[in-house]
């Protein structure tokens, strides 16, 4: 288990949810210290944060922090976020979710978010595995790397996750790390800012199942992997081709701006309000299923 | 010729069903176009920003729903519209609802089945599903209207009993009572009682969100209004944490089922018509029930005994009202777009007391009145 600040601390449902589920060593909370931390920093109050997360280890984190919390279904949590994001804009939505809830059963509602472009924030806690139940492959599990589903090695390829929030249309991407845990913090409080959907993919560790089947060490060597395998994405082009082979970028990666979707649908309400009641329009004379 | 009568309407099913999800409060609609259904999309798509409400086309029936129960998380009455393969896909967050205790409307436009089926075509196949689709101990409520106006009356009834009881409620309509149209006079919408869910009136400190009192059914708070609560799908405690204590599981649980079964006299409808003497009835719901009216008619005019029993709300199932009727009964027809299915209840119910015999029709096209008084002459 983590060790919380004061400040953390007052932010967290001390009294009645901890002990936490978390293994010690686990990305997880150093993740949910950094969101914490971003949130105090950008003086939002805990009753207009609302996080939402679906089912898994990194989904567990809504349960113990004193905002609006809504612990969802494996892979929807994102579906869940655009309801309460649109019936009350005014809350600031943040999306916590594994990289299984997102990219496996949650794909669709991944990439359907990313094109919808409603403000919702969303850190993906990419530990490559299943951690929840107990180290199966992942849709982000590296090619030929061991999961308990794929004990000769894993022949899939892993999803490169933000490329593919990218072409999906998001306009804010970021990669983090837990080891680079100051940046992380920067990186959350960038997001939440952003006006529309953003994504914050942050490597973690979870050396109980990933660490050990690949025999990648306990949570140390893990985060000194993440040491040395991250390059901030200002070094891009400064940095030469062969140095960059098995390395991530990390920083935001892509920020660009697209009409946010509540901001649309407030220009829809003021469009329908003014033109003469009309009936919708019908597909008529066609086969229908 | 009849003077016409004023607000006198010419309306689909699926259009009054919106309408009255309108009048009852609705603002918010999340949905996935499906046959025979999509009419509720497209109106309410038009209609919703009007009111200054929302309407969102979603990925898929999954997500609908889920966003359904977001927004209604965040305060907003809320529904989706669906037909047979979209109500499967829907069945894990139905059951989320129904665990988290969150007031939402699902609408079911039955078409053939299973799988794909037949778009276009009328049945009552998913009588089961809505009762069980779901998994894990779940009691449902379901109304079912049979004609236009009803569409209306009984989507604004499941806005109320959803919103009063706490949990997700489902319209099971059909093909026909969707797409047909009837005229209809729509009441006025301030003469009908509009149900909001109860607020709570403690403050936040104490606040508990799964509440357990003596109704079942606890105060909700909506996000954003200062009750900084957890809602999960996880079995919890009365704040809405994850629990695994069995006396806490054993509480909630029984608080589900409760605040269903001790309130089966304010849910339950059954409409009864000449069943003062009836020695035999038919058991019919929806589109079906208007059949069997035509068949008692013809039944009555040579003086055999027939009634007819109506529920309007099939979930949960009127056995209260079947015990008692059934005392006075030889036979009990079920009739059903089904191979099949409230027989089984009915069944249950009687325990061998009553002959009961079934007509069923799953050929796409509707029971007759016709079949239904050739089935009372045979059984008879
Ligand atoms: C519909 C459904 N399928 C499967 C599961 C079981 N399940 C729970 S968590 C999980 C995987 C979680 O992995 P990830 O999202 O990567 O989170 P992590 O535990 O690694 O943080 C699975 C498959 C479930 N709860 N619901
Ligand atoms: S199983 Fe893995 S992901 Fe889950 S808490 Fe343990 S270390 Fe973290």
């Amino acid at each position: 288990m983590p060790i919380f600040s004061e400040m953390t601390h007052k932010y967290l449902r001390a009294k009645k949810k901890f002990p936490n589920v978390w293994c010690s060593g686990c990305g997880i909370g150093t993740v949910m210290g950094a969101i914490i931390r971003a949130i105090d920093h950008l003086h939002l109050s805990r009753d207009e944060v609302v996080m939402i997360s679906g089912i898994g280890c990194s989904s567990r984190m809504p349960v113990y922090v004193d905002f609006n919390t809504l612990h969802t279904t494996h892979g929807r949590p994102l579906a869940f976020a655009t309801g309460v994001k649109l019936a009350k804009p005014n809350l600031k939505v943040i999306i916590v979710t594994g990289d299984g809830d997102a990219l496996a059963i949650g794909g669709n509602h991944f990439i359907h978010a990313c094109r919808r472009n409603i403000d919702l924030t969303t850190i993906l806690i990419n530990n490559s595995t299943y951690g929840m139940t107990g180290g199966q492959v992942a849709p982000t599990t590296p090619f030929m790397k061991i999961g308990t589903t794929a004990p000769y090695g894993n022949r899939e390829r892993g999803f490169d996750i933000s490329k593919l929030a990218m072409a999906a249309g998001a306009p804010f991407v970021a990669r983090g790390t837990v080891y680079h845990v100051v940046q992380l913090q920067k990186l959350v409080e960038q997001a939440i800012l952003k006006k529309g959907f953003s994504l914050v993919e942050v490597i973690s560790q979870c050396h109980t199942l990933y660490g050990r089947l690949n025999k990648e060490g306990g949570p140390v060597e893990m985060m000194k992997w993440q040491r040395d395998h991250a390059i901030p994405i200002s070094a891009a082009g400064k940095v030469p081709a062969e140095k960059l082979k098995d390395k991530f970028f990390t920083g935001v990666l892509w920020d660009i701006d697209f009409p946010e979707y509540c901001e649309e649908y407030d220009k829809v309400i003021a469009l329908a309000q003014s033109l003469a009641e009309g009936e919708g329009v019908r597909v008529k004379g066609k086969e229908r299923e | 010729m009849k003077p016409p009568v004023k607000n006198q309407r010419l309306m689909q099913g699926n259009r009054a069903c919106v309408e009255g999800a309108m009048a009852a409060g609705c603002r918010f609609f999340a949905g996935y176009p499906i046959t025979p259904s999509t009419e509720m999309a497209e109106i309410l798509a038009a209609e919703l920003p009007k009111l200054s409400g929302k309407f969102i086309q979603m990925e898929d029936e999954i997500a609908s729903l889920a966003a359904v129960i977001g927004s209604s998380v965040a305060g907003v009455k809320s529904m989706t519209a669906t037909s047979g393969p979209g109500f499967s896909l829907m069945q894990e967050h139905i059951g989320y609802a129904y665990m988290a205790e969150v007031p939402c409307v699902i609408v079911d436009v039955q078409r053939g089945g299973p799988s794909t089926g037949l778009p276009t075509k009328v049945a009552q196949a998913d009588t089961m599903q809505v009762r069980w689709g779901t998994h894990g101990d779940y009691y449902a409520i379901a109304v079912a209207p049979s004609s236009v106006l009803e569409c209306y009356e009984f989507t604004l009834r499941a806005f109320n009993l959803s919103e009063k009881y706490r949990t997700p409620v489902i319209v099971l309509m059909d093909e026909v009572v969707g797409h047909m149209r009837e005229r209809v006079i729509l009441p006025d919408p301030d003469q009908m009682t509009i149900i909001d869910r109860m607020k709570p009136t403690v403050p936040p400190e104490w606040y508990q969100h799964f509440e357990i009192n003596p109704h079942f059914v606890s105060p909700m708070a909506s996000f954003g209004e200062g009750y900084r609560y957890n809602i999960t799908g996880l079995t919890h405690d009365p704040f809405g944490f994850p629990t695994e204590k069995p006396e806490e599981i054993k509480q909630k649980m029984d608080k589900l089922k409760n605040k269903i079964t001790h309130n089966l006299d304010d849910i339950i409808q059954v409409r009864a018509e000449f069943m003062e003497d009836a020695n035999i009835a038919i058991f019919a719901y929806g589109i079906v029930a208007r059949a069997a009216r035509e068949a008692v008619r013809m039944a009555r005019e040579r003086r055999i005994k027939v009634g007819l029993i109506q529920p309007l709300t099939i979930w949960p199932f009127p056995d209260q009202y079947m015990e008692h009727i059934q005392e006075q009964l030889d036979l009990i027809i079920v009739a059903e777009l089904n191979q099949g299915q409230l027989i089984g209840e009915v069944m249950r119910v009687n325990r061998g007391k009553t002959r009961v015999s079934s007509l069923t029709r799953y050929d796409s096209e509707l029971i007759t009145p016709d079949q239904v008084f050739e089935k009372i002459r045979e059984e008879k």
